[in-house]
């Protein structure tokens, strides 16, 4: 019996040809597989709960006790723990987004998937769905400690329209992602030294430890550019219905500028992989390790 | 016809940018490979192997010339040839450490567009067929370099793949490891008639064992291409006698043989096979332009201290060929680099 062999075609050319449906359901495919060792990593590395939850939460308390001792509003409390949660996201996408294709180079496994039978955004695409799914868990856990631990009290009236600002926040949010992956690969080793250096800055303008307001003329620059500040600054009037405090602009808006910011992401990142991949091809980028 | 072959290649260049200067990886190969058809690329490191292989798995856009792999053009058409290849390289750190064997070999069953329950089944069977029963839920970084080894082999059969490409493939396994993986190799060969298998290896034996026919490459360029008989028979117009001494000639040596009228070289035989540990024999091997050198070669021992113990007459071997059509041997690096 021929145990290795059970395609039906007859020859390679004949194998080669696959219908569209095919093309579709393969892609998705992929789309799970890579998806997979992310997710299955949450019961396999407990050790994310020390790095990913405790420590970011040190910087949440931090800021809490600050805003105690000034005696800011007690919706500051809630903007901080919030904002903590919303972190985790951003260090997902420029550590395990952004930087992952350059990991993935140096392991061998860009190689395989530039000659798998799938388009490259599969692999973005579960990376993301992968990344988000793993960094749901650390988010909610911050956000359930957080509440416990300084009494935060949410008033959340929208609870739908809350979930689809969440939601549309993350498309741009893993969007930027996608579009970083290409760039941190073309970058080469520099990309450890941009994902460090766009680390803190965009902890300031997405406002993760104050309301983007407070940023004044430049929150109108975070708007047009960085989702994790559009959305959090919607997600904070959402669920904080009640503080006072003001947004940036109103929800509506937002929610419009986080949609088209997802077009603009995803359209760019499939972009730069095309342009990557013929760069790489052309100039051995994908064959030539640690450069 | 081009279309009709697994590999066609013409005038295929590979420059690569660096500094001070270009270095050309591949100055101009030419190529086809049939269907069905087992072929080897037998060269040291530097010689462009892996860099031909990189261009027909679509890694690598060539600088000049064309290359088919199924009748597609590696430049234009790499979606559909990723359907039908697929590529193992030795020493491949691959996939996730924390998935076990099995699951990595379903997550890429999954890049390679298979059915969910047929990506188990199909799983199963190569964890069997590769003996990594045992290690099957073992995770993956916990396996041994022969296993992980194994689990890339296994990979490279998910898709069952048209055309599949070994880049020295048994690159640091031990002895047993890279038996097993050249059975495999045969298997594979013997159960799925019609699957074509490109070869990149420097280990003779391997490329002996596995390939119907060979090209012998050297800084980019292929310098004999034949099945290993053809390629031998390109040495055998001398003649080449393995002689065991009891010690070592004196006054001048091997040097003074190889100044004998009809000696064409004379070196020590011992670093291919033979075991002098313990004892003052030593094993040469010397080419001759006939037979009728050699009893100037026996003579010529015999007075300076040495008596023959053993004589036989040797076959070439594909690294005389190497030797003959490079003027060096496989250990003697050109000190250039593999790129790719």
């Amino acid at each position: 019996m021929n145990r290795y062999a059970s395609t039906t075609a007859t020859n390679a050319r004949e194998a080669a040809e696959w219908s569209t449906g095919r093309i579709i359901r393969s892609n998705l495919r992929a789309v799970i597989g890579r998806a997979y060792p992310r997710v299955i990593g949450l019961t396999r590395e407990p050790s994310w709960l020390f790095f990913e939850i405790f420590l970011p939460f040190l910087a949440v308390s931090a800021f809490v006790f600050v805003y105690r001792a000034l005696e800011a509003p007690e919706a500051y409390v809630g903007f901080v723990v919030l904002g903590g949660a919303m972190t985790a996201f951003w260090l997902n996408v420029v550590w395990m987004m952004a930087a992952q294709f350059y990991w993935e180079k140096d392991q061998g496994n860009l190689e395989l998937y530039f000659t798998a039978p799938m388009h490259l955004m599969s692999i973005l695409a579960g990376m993301a769905i992968g990344g988000l799914v793993m960094t749901s868990s650390r988010a909610l856990a911050v956000i359930g400690i957080g509440s416990l631990l300084f009494g935060v009290t949410y008033d959340i009236q929208q609870p739908f329209l809350l979930a689809g600002v969440f939601l549309l926040t993350m498309v741009p949010l893993y969007g930027m992602g996608m579009l970083f992956a290409s760039l941190f690969l073309l970058w080469g080793r520099e990309a450890f030294h941009l994902a460090q250096l766009l680390q803190e800055p965009i902890y300031f303008l997405g406002g993760v430890n104050f309301p983007l307001r407070a940023l004044g003329p430049v929150a109108g620059v975070v708007m047009a550019t960085l989702p994790l500040g559009v959305g959090l600054d919607a997600m904070r009037q959402l669920v904080f219905a009640d503080s006072g405090v003001a947004g940036v602009l109103p929800v509506g808006t937002e929610v419009l500028i986080l949609a088209v910011m997802g077009v603009v992401f995803i359209v760019a990142a499939r972009l730069a992989l095309g342009y990557l991949e013929t760069l790489a091809r052309r100039e051995g980028r994908l064959t030539l390790r640690w450069q | 016809m081009p279309d009709d072959l697994a590999i066609h290649a013409r005038g295929v260049t590979r420059v690569y940018k660096a500094k001070p200067e270009r270095v050309t990886a591949l100055g101009g190969v030419d190529l086809d490979v049939a269907p069905g058809e087992y072929f080897g690329l037998l060269g040291p490191n530097g010689a462009g192997k892996t860099t031909l292989i990189k261009i027909l798995t679509t890694l690598l856009i060539p600088t000049a010339g064309t290359a088919m792999v199924a009748g597609f053009d590696v430049v234009t058409e790499t979606a559909k040839i990723r359907r039908v290849i697929n590529m193992v390289s030795g020493g491949e750190q691959s996939g996730y450490g924390l998935l076990t064997a099995r699951e990595q070999l379903w997550m890429f069953s999954q890049f390679y567009g298979l059915p969910n329950r047929e990506g188990w089944r199909k799983v199963d069977e190569l964890i069997e067929i590769t003996g990594l029963t045992e290690q099957k839920d073992q995770k993956v970084r916990t396996l041994s370099t022969g296993q992980r080894q194994k689990l890339n082999f296994a990979r490279g059969m998910l898709n069952d793949p048209w055309v599949l490409f070994l880049d020295e493939p048994t690159l640091g396994l031990d002895v047993a490891a890279a038996r097993d993986l050249r059975e495999h190799t045969l298997a594979w060969k013997a159960a799925a008639p019609g699957r074509t298998l490109l070869l990149t290896t420097h280990y003779m034996v391997e490329a002996e064992q596995l390939c119907d026919r060979i090209a012998i490459v050297d800084r980019g360029m292929i310098l004999a291409l034949g099945t290993p008989e053809e390629l031998r028979r390109r040495v055998q117009a001398e003649s080449i006698f393995r002689i065991e001494l009891d010690r070592l000639p004196q006054n001048g040596g091997l040097a003074a043989l190889t100044d004998l009228p009809g000696v064409l070289s004379a070196v020590s035989a011992d670093d291919d096979g033979t075991d002098a540990a313990g004892s003052d024999r030593v094993a040469l091997k010397v080419a001759l332009a006939d037979d009728s050198a050699l009893t100037s070669v026996v003579t010529a021992v015999s007075e300076r201290g040495s008596h023959l113990v053993g004589l036989a007459k040797s076959e070439p071997s594909l690294e005389d060929v190497f030797v003959e059509l490079v003027g060096r041997g496989f250990g003697e690096e050109d000190g250039k680099d593999d790129l790719s």
